[in-house]
């Protein structure tokens, strides 16, 4: 029995997006394809147990699922005889059925359209593509299952009404789109592992490990793509450090800070390999990749002192050149304070004053300066506003415990 | 599949001259590549009427439906395929026209 539902649960996880994907284009409707999917794992649910789990259950949930599909437009029909013929405008007859890898690539490029808002991406990627329910992606996002279950109904149907195609971006509009794909999962990423939720978990280890999963696949459909690779590199050196990021009182664990023997050494080894094999590609590096050769070279040291400070600094000016935003000019102030000094890093976080007044880190890292350069009033007063600005439960734990050691 | 490209004025920009023929030029384009149904530009918001005829005598209002800062300037009526290709012409519709444009697929389940 538990043979079984361990059985069906990989299924879940292998095939629901293949499944997905290959009735999509074949009814050119994302709606039927995911009811019918969904059909079919709960036939599999109902059936398996009795009748042993298929020699092939991928091929097994398709026909089934395929089945499923047939069934329903034929009692549609019945009902309405347009729907067939909206089904049949919809789909584009002029490509030729390609190989499975195009089939999920078309899936996620539609989920991750970028004339859709991001949290409907987001939402609908994490449907079709990888197989959550709607009260789980609720449950993911604090909101009402009512009101998640809405958002993908209206994605659904705005992307029938349309006619946001079922296509592979052709190479002119590629870069845009792949990047459309990677900010869905790369907020998905987020959202695990600096969970926003008063009442969540500060790490929430269900999300980070989704998202992970997500970047395989694109990275298993884009083995070329330089940012998928960095982005999935990234995750990886991120998720690589998750154990050690929270202590066992439930209080965050800043870098510097951190028991590195308890780093995952088979996440690092994976994500040191993927920046290596971007270093070797010669091409210039985007966004995501030089987070996560950053990201490398944090987790290349033993001990925070043996951190290359002027090699984290070169790649943040290198950032800075692709990112105006201010949180880079922060991260790289950051570093700036550990290769330069730390009064030269405080003036460096301190121009950004202006733009960052409303952003926790902000007042985190002038908290920890002048904590470090001994000004104990106004580094109290910055961990007052720190903590003020600051949803997570483990980074509220943390930066209430330096406050009160100012003494 | 036809689409809406709804031009959106706010009333800063003055149509000029070089505008004009480079909307023009777009248009040409767009019956070249058979993507053409229909387009043309609305004069302003304050020279509409609105007009209520399911009484038993029409009601005539002086004025636009909505008084808004925003309003519609013109509009294309395009045919593509599929919504990138659409997506692709609204942005390009929205550089020489110089306004942010709404694309909007027309419903297609009609009786």
């Amino acid at each position: 029995m538990t043979d079984v539902r361990r059985a069906i649960a990989q299924a879940q996880h292998e095939e629901w997006a293949r499944v997905v994907a290959r009735l999509a284009r074949r009814f050119g409707d994302l709606d039927l394809a995911e009811d019918a999917a969904a059909e079919a794992f709960a036939t599999a649910v109902a059936c398996w147990p009795a009748d042993g789990v298929p020699p092939d259950p991928g091929a097994w949930l398709s026909t089934t699922a395929n089945r499923k599909a047939i069934d329903r437009l034929r009692r549609e029909n019945k009902r309405e005889n347009k729907q067939q013929e909206a089904h049949l405008l919809y789909s584009v007859p002029s490509e030729p059925v390609g190989a499975l890898e195009d089939e999920q690539l078309r899936l996620i490029f539609t989920c991750c359209h970028p004339a859709l808002a991001l949290e409907t991406r987001v939402a609908l990627t994490l449907r079709m593509v990888g197989g959550l329910t709607v009260p789980e992606i609720a449950r993911a996002f604090l909101v009402q299952p009512d009101a998640m279950g809405q958002r993908i109904t209206r994605a659904k149907v705005k992307i029938r009404a349309a006619r946001i195609p079922y296509r592979v971006p052709d190479a002119e509009e590629l870069p845009a789109r792949v990047s459309s794909v990677l900010a869905v999962l790369f907020l998905v990423f987020n959202e695990g592992y600096l969970a926003t939720g008063a009442d969540t978990d500060p790490v929430r280890h269900e999300l980070t490990a989704e998202a992970i999963r997500l970047a395989r696949l694109l990275r298993g459909l884009m083995p070329e793509d330089g940012e998928v690779a960095g982005l999935l590199a990234l995750m990886l050196l991120t998720e690589a450090r998750r154990a050690a990021r929270v202590s066992a009182s439930g209080e965050l664990v800043p870098l510097a800070e951190q028991h590195r023997q308890a780093w995952d050494t088979a996440l690092m080894a994976e994500g040191h390999a993927l920046v290596r094999e971007r270093l070797a590609s010669g091409r210039a590096p985007g966004r995501y990749q030089i987070l996560a050769a950053i990201a490398a070279v944090h987790t290349s040291a033993r001990h925070v002192r043996d951190t290359a400070w002027w090699q984290v600094v070169a790649l943040y000016d290198q950032l800075v050149r692709l990112d105006s935003s201010p949180i880079v000019a922060l991260n790289r102030a950051i570093a700036v304070a550990e290769l330069e000094g730390l009064e030269l890093g405080l003036a460096t976080v301190e121009r950004l004053a202006d733009k960052l007044a409303g952003y926790h880190a902000y007042h985190a890292t002038r908290a920890d300066l002048l904590r470090r350069l001994g000004s104990r009033e106004e580094s109290r007063v910055a961990y007052d506003q720190a903590i003020e600005l600051t949803a997570n439960s483990a980074e509220r734990a943390y930066l209430t415990r330096r406050r009160e050691q100012l003494g | 599949m036809q689409y809406l490209v709804s031009v959106i004025d706010d009333g800063t920009e003055v149509a000029q001259a070089s505008e004009l023929a480079a909307v023009q030029a777009f248009n040409e384009r767009l019956r070249a590549q058979g993507h053409w149904v229909f387009a043309d530009g609305l004069a302003e918001p304050g020279t509409a009427t609105v007009v209520d005829g399911r009484g038993e005598e029409p009601v005539f209002s002086d004025g636009p439906f909505l008084e808004s800062k925003e309003f519609l300037g013109g509009f294309w009526i395009i045919e593509a395929p599929h919504f990138d290709v659409a997506l692709k012409l609204a942005a390009e519709a929205s550089k020489v026209c110089k306004r942010k444009v709404e694309l909007r697929p027309f419903s297609v389940l009609k009786e």
